[in-house]
């Protein structure tokens, strides 16, 4: 990385005073990301400790909003609701995202243009593309249930069901974010040595083989990268979710971040809607370090 | 035969992989360009005959789409020029200075939900009477486009040799010089990705707009929501709106798809 091996080693307290000179350079992005970041982690934890509606005085009531929400039937059952979605969103997107950079990663006929289609739902607008998935999932005028009709299965209420609302929601965000997957294992892929398939080949190994015992345990590393970034997201994700189905039926899709949205803006409840806030980013944080410690203690899959 | 056969399999799995993509689009253009009849026909007609630009016309003349465009023009750009003021020079000192502990608060702010940011926001906000302005709107999308533009910048930055800037530092020129006149020119192409990528994740961006936002504020995600779903339900104008703001942003990952393949994959950055 250091490499200025210039006079400078002779000169002592040069590098320091270049590194404080540069350091120099952050500081208008320091102040922005205090202002807009960090200034709002901070008053949220603050916030968390009050019972504090917005348009009322906010009184101090300690860690009692917490208190509360350890025993929020509704919440606990929002956490229940977004790890169920995460488990699906995460799992999907990575199995089909794989088999997508194994298709791209050969050469074909216009891959050029055709990975550029497949990408192009993960830069769509969410609310745009939330918006046809509501009316493709329409019971009775939606083209999804004519599809299925095609195929001689019977129609499917969709996101109007209490059970398959939330497996609809994750077909919505396959059909987002496994672009993304597809983009980091095909980094991987091409990043793969040559010599390991070269020497199997000759002993005759098959495709599978191939596949199972050489490809996989090299894009292990790709994959959990793939995996953490994708649990993030679809721990936040807010858009689709809340265009489409907008926590219900009932509650029955009603992730935290939708509670959370309901508490914060829809009852005002600022200083709940802050605990759940701390509350919802440990989870984030934790899963996030357990897949990072996945992938430091496995080097092989 | 075999070879044939396998051959075929592959374009099979190739279209299977790609189709879904592109018809979820293709029926969104079919939606729009039909009237509302055919939209609601079952079984669903799927080509436009003739097609209409009727809901176009619906879209615009009855609502303020123009007016939310250019809402949504007007904070996504100066979100986005004020992350590339403050996030360029942060991406080059990060990068000459070896401080990497500044992209892990970057890394942090990724993992937190847009939502949490607006809740203290909102509140302040709501303090200072800028609730339902732009000025409100342009300085919470700097959440999504600042960590988007110095995360990129700073990873462009490490790329770049450094023997072009050290030359110049032992002709006399002082850290800033060599940064304006040395290293930005390099780091044109990262420049490029950084202000597309913050511009795009910025534009996509619901949650801020319909919260923050008042009636004449609104940006296109949000108008497309609220005004829109509970003001008319008819599908097509629906689809021609859903359309209206999702056309910019596709068009902009055609012109520069393999900078933003390299953009994203370079740590998998995403606004919100």
């Amino acid at each position: 990385m250091n490499s200025s091996a210039l006079p400078t080693v002779s000169r002592p307290g040069f590098l320091a005073r270049r590194r404080r000179a540069y350091y120099i350079f952050a500081v208008p992005a320091l102040f922005v990301v205090g202002a807009v970041i960090i200034f709002p982690w901070l008053f949220t934890v603050w916030m968390s400790a009050f019972d504090w509606r917005i348009g009322s005085v906010a009184h101090f009531v300690g860690l009692e909003n917490y208190v509360k929400l350890a025993t929020n039937q509704r919440f606990l059952e929002s956490i229940v609701h977004t790890f169920y979605f995460t488990l699906l969103a995460v799992i999907f997107p990575l199995i089909l995202g794989t088999a997508a950079a194994l298709i791209f990663h050969r050469e074909f006929p216009f891959r050029g243009v055709l990975r550029g289609v497949f990408t192009m739902p993960m830069m769509a607008t969410p609310v745009a593309v939330a918006l046809v998935w509501t009316m493709m999932f329409h019971p009775q005028q939606g083209v999804l249930n004519y599809l299925l009709s095609l195929i001689g299965l019977p129609p499917s209420l969709w996101v109007y069901s209490q059970t398959l609302v939330i497996p609809s929601l994750v077909l919505v965000e396959v059909w987002h974010w496994t672009p993304l997957v597809m983009l980091i294992v095909l980094g991987g892929l091409a990043a793969l040595p040559t010599e390991p398939y070269e020497s199997a080949k000759l002993d005759g190994a098959t495709e599978w083989q191939l596949f199972r015992y050489i490809t996989l345990p090299l894009l292990a590393p790709f994959l959990i990268v793939a995996a953490v970034i994708r649990t993030i997201d679809a721990l936040k994700a807010f858009d689709t979710i809340y265009v489409i189905s907008q926590g219900g039926p009932g509650t029955a899709s009603e992730t935290i971040n939708l509670y959370l949205y309901l508490q914060a803006f829809a009852f005002y409840n600022v200083g709940n809607a802050s605990a759940v806030v701390v509350v919802f980013f440990v989870i984030i944080l934790a899963l996030a370090l357990v897949l990072l410690h996945v992938r430091e203690k496995t080097k092989w899959v | 035969m075999r070879r044939k056969l396998r051959k075929l399999a592959f374009a099979l799995s190739v279209v299977v992989i790609v189709s879904p993509a592109i018809l979820v689009f293709l029926w969104m253009f079919s939606l729009s360009l039909k009237n509302e009849v055919d939209n609601l026909a079952y079984p669903p007609v799927f080509v436009p005959s003739p097609p209409t630009l009727a809901n176009f016309v619906q879209v615009f003349s009855e609502n303020s789409m123009g007016l939310y465009f250019w809402n949504s023009v007007v904070v996504s750009g100066l979100a986005t020029l004020v992350a590339l003021a403050v996030g360029i020079p942060a991406g080059y000192g990060i990068a000459r200075a070896n401080a990497h502990k500044l992209t892990v608060l970057i890394l942090i702010a990724r993992m937190t939900p847009a939502l949490s940011y607006l809740i203290p926001l909102f509140t302040v906000f709501q303090l200072l009477g800028l609730n339902n302005t732009l000025t409100a709107l342009v300085i919470t999308h700097l959440v999504i486009t600042v960590p988007i533009v110095v995360y990129i910048m700073a990873g462009h930055f490490e790329t770049l040799p450094r023997e072009l800037e050290e030359a110049a530092q032992i002709d006399g020129a002082n850290v800033w010089t060599v940064f304006r006149f040395v290293a930005l020119p390099l780091a044109r192409p990262g420049i490029i990705v950084g202000t597309i990528l913050a511009f795009i994740f910025s534009w996509n961006n619901f949650v801020f707009g319909a919260v923050l936002a008042g009636r004449a504020t609104r940006t296109l995600p949000a108008a497309v929501y609220n005004v829109l779903t509970f003001e008319q339900l008819a599908w097509g104008p629906l689809a021609a709106a859903a359309i209206v703001v999702t056309l910019p942003v596709l068009l902009l990952t055609i012109v520069i798809q393999k900078e933003i393949v390299v953009g994203l994959t370079h740590g998998g950055v995403k606004g919100g």
